[in-house]
């Protein structure tokens, strides 16, 4: 069995996030990491790998810029055991419609038994990439999986809607999104992280794949974005620092004035 | 502008965010179409539709649609897509998926967490708060339809909804590959316990307060306060507290006058089923925590040792 994980690279939570006013695009000039969400659907597909089931093939897939490299070397230093990088300039700006598009070309390409996502990407919050995914794909599809057994070409999934938990069985090929409470990734040991510089990342452009040009890109985008704007502005709330440890007793005495006690 | 807005139902209940992008779209003027898919689904109960907004409503009636699951539902759905401007969707699991893969069957453009919508000469523009709601988007579309997926609890339903819409059955074929999975069971919300959407006072327990083991100081915390214990999704995924104590988007919606939110890192999924409590005060370690940003007292520290100390501030008090 061979699995396919997407990984995306993400501006690191520590980083002063912003929408560049030029371009409305996300600022990725500062610090990245790999999206956090997508550490839960690799670490699940080590897993499957190390409860027993045969899995010839660990594959980290991200469409990215070539900055995004980096995060690839992290899924590496993790477990994966290849990385495929699709990095092109003409790539730059593409929508979630172009980006499903890219990711279920190159995974297309990369005829994985189980295809992985995050729950969500952390810099877009949007929760849509797998079923898109699967939809170009041809193949079934559980979202937000937080309870996974994958075995006999098949595969079970618990996962959480409106009303509680669904259960759900789906044969492979499949392609499923991972909650963030599935497991608790594991950190990369020093030697896994020297060892990862040697395993392959390839890099493909849009020729590579053959992609349609006028699906991807700034241009190819059919999501158009007209307007950015600061959001209505908020009272600016009290912040404690636990420093001396007195934080307890602040809180009761706003709870206090507040008349909440 | 014709607007195709997609009913999602359970159990013979409309969900309340389709009826709200459904109440949405009829105040944007226009075309408005219900669709809604299931299986052996009465005209009358989907003529009701009407009274929240709909001028007409599409059944897609069918055995393959029974389950609920999004894939077959894309199916049926797409033809009737074709002929809109705009496909609409209320937030929900289901119909984010189905939202999803019509987009992508369709190479058409996505708007995602919509919490506002204008109809103009350029057709629909969705409007999102981005990056833990710092920033405000404005999208339109330049394929058509147009695919919008809102954000939980962005519309209400209409309070008073009476009349019905003619229904109008449409033709549907389910490829073999899109039922390929399969609804094999439910796990039965458990019964009774209390109701958090009662509560004044809620604790919530959040991922970073480690483990199972670490609730009871979460319910000791609840307990000083007369509140009861409230839960994330991380948390009720992982086994330690049951899916009825849950907050959020796919949990319950709940505005008690105190909201205690311990090792919570303030998911917009979270956020979206608490943001209207009377006071937020929030503990978490990191400073950077998004919780901050919608805090009205944002404490930064340890939950694991503040809590403690709090229990036994309150209890000294009497
Ligand atoms: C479709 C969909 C629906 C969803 N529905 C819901 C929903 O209904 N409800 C919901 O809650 N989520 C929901 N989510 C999940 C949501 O996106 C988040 O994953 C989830 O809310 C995170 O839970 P958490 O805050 O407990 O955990 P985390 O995000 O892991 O946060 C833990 C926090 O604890 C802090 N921390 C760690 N240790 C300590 C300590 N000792 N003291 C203090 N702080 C500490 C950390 O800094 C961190 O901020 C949904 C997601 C999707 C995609
Ligand atoms: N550019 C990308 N490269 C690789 N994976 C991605 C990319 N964008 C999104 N994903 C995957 O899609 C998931 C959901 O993203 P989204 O639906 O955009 O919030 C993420 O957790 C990733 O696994």
């Amino acid at each position: 069995m061979k699995i396919a994980v997407c990984v995306k690279e993400v501006p690191s939570a520590t980083s002063h996030r912003r929408l560049d006013p030029a371009t409305s695009r996300l600022d990725r000039s500062g610090d990245s990491e790999p999206n956090p969400f997508d550490m839960h659907a690799l670490e699940e597909a080590i897993r499957i790998r190390e409860g027993g089931a045969d899995v010839s093939e660990i594959v980290a897939v991200c469409m990215g810029p070539e900055s995004a490299q980096r995060v690839l070397t992290k899924a590496l230093a993790l477990g994966a055991d290849r990385a495929v990088l699709v990095t092109d300039p003409s790539l730059a700006g593409s929508d979630i419609a172009g980006t499903a598009y890219v990711l279920a070309t190159v995974l297309g390409r990369e005829e994985a038994d189980l295809v992985m996502l995050g729950q969500q990407a952390a810099d877009a919050d949007c929760y849509v990439m797998a079923a898109a995914v699967a939809d170009h794909m041809r193949r079934p599809l559980v979202t937000q999986v937080a309870g996974l057994t994958v075995a006999g070409g098949k595969l079970q999934a618990k996962r959480q809607a409106e009303h509680g938990y669904d259960l759900i069985e789906a044969p492979l090929p499949a392609v499923v999104s991972v909650s963030d409470a599935i497991n608790t990734p594991r950190l990369p040991s020093i030697k896994a992280i020297m060892g990862a510089k040697r395993k392959p990342l390839e890099t493909v452009s849009a020729g590579d794949l053959s992609l349609d040009a006028g699906r991807v890109g700034g241009d190819g985008a059919q999501s158009v974005v007209r307007s950015i704007s600061p959001p209505p502005p908020k009272t600016e709330g009290i912040r404690i620092e636990d420093a001396g440890g007195d934080a307890a007793g602040k809180v009761v005495a706003i709870l206090a004035e507040r008349g909440l006690i | 502008m014709a607007l195709l807005v997609f009913v999602h139902h359970d159990d013979g209940e409309f969900s309340a965010n389709s009826l709200g992008m459904l109440a949405k779209a009829a105040a944007l003027g226009g075309d408005v179409t219900a669709f809604v898919a299931g299986s052996g689904v009465d005209d009358g109960w989907a003529a009701a539709l009407g009274g929240h907004g709909a001028a007409k409503v599409l059944v897609a009636d069918d055995a393959a649609l029974a389950g609920g699951l999004s894939q077959p539902i894309v199916d049926a759905l797409e033809a009737s897509a074709r002929d809109a401007d705009a496909v609409l969707f209320g937030a929900g699991v289901v119909s984010a998926d189905v939202a999803a893969g019509l987009a992508a069957r369709l190479g058409a453009g996505i708007a995602c967490e919509t919490t506002d919508l204008a109809a103009g000469d350029g057709g629909i523009v969705a409007t999102r708060p981005a990056l833990d709601d710092t920033v405000m988007v404005e999208s339109g579309f330049s394929s058509k339809p147009g695919v919008v997926l809102a954000r939980a609890n962005a519309f209400a339903p209409r309070e008073e909804a009476s009349g019905t819409a003619p229904v109008e059955r449409v033709a549907v074929t389910v490829s073999d590959w899109s039922q390929a999975a399969a609804l094999t069971g439910r796990e039965a919300a458990e019964s009774g316990g209390v109701d958090i959407t009662e509560a004044d006072v809620l604790v919530t327990v959040g991922r970073g307060m480690g483990g199972p083991e670490n609730v009871p100081l979460v319910e000791a915390l609840a307990k000083a306060l007369g509140g009861e214990v409230a839960a994330t999704r991380a948390v009720v995924d992982a086994g330690w507290v049951p899916y009825s104590m849950q907050v959020g988007q796919t949990g319950k919606t709940v505005s008690p006058k105190l909201y205690i939110a311990c090792g919570v890192s303030g998911a917009i999924q979270h956020k979206v089923g608490m943001a209207s409590a009377g006071t937020i005060i929030a503990i978490n370690k990191d400073a950077n925590a998004p919780i901050f940003e919608f805090a009205d007292v944002g404490v930064v520290g340890d939950a694991l040792a503040i809590l403690p100390k709090l229990t036994e501030l309150l209890a000294a008090r009497g």
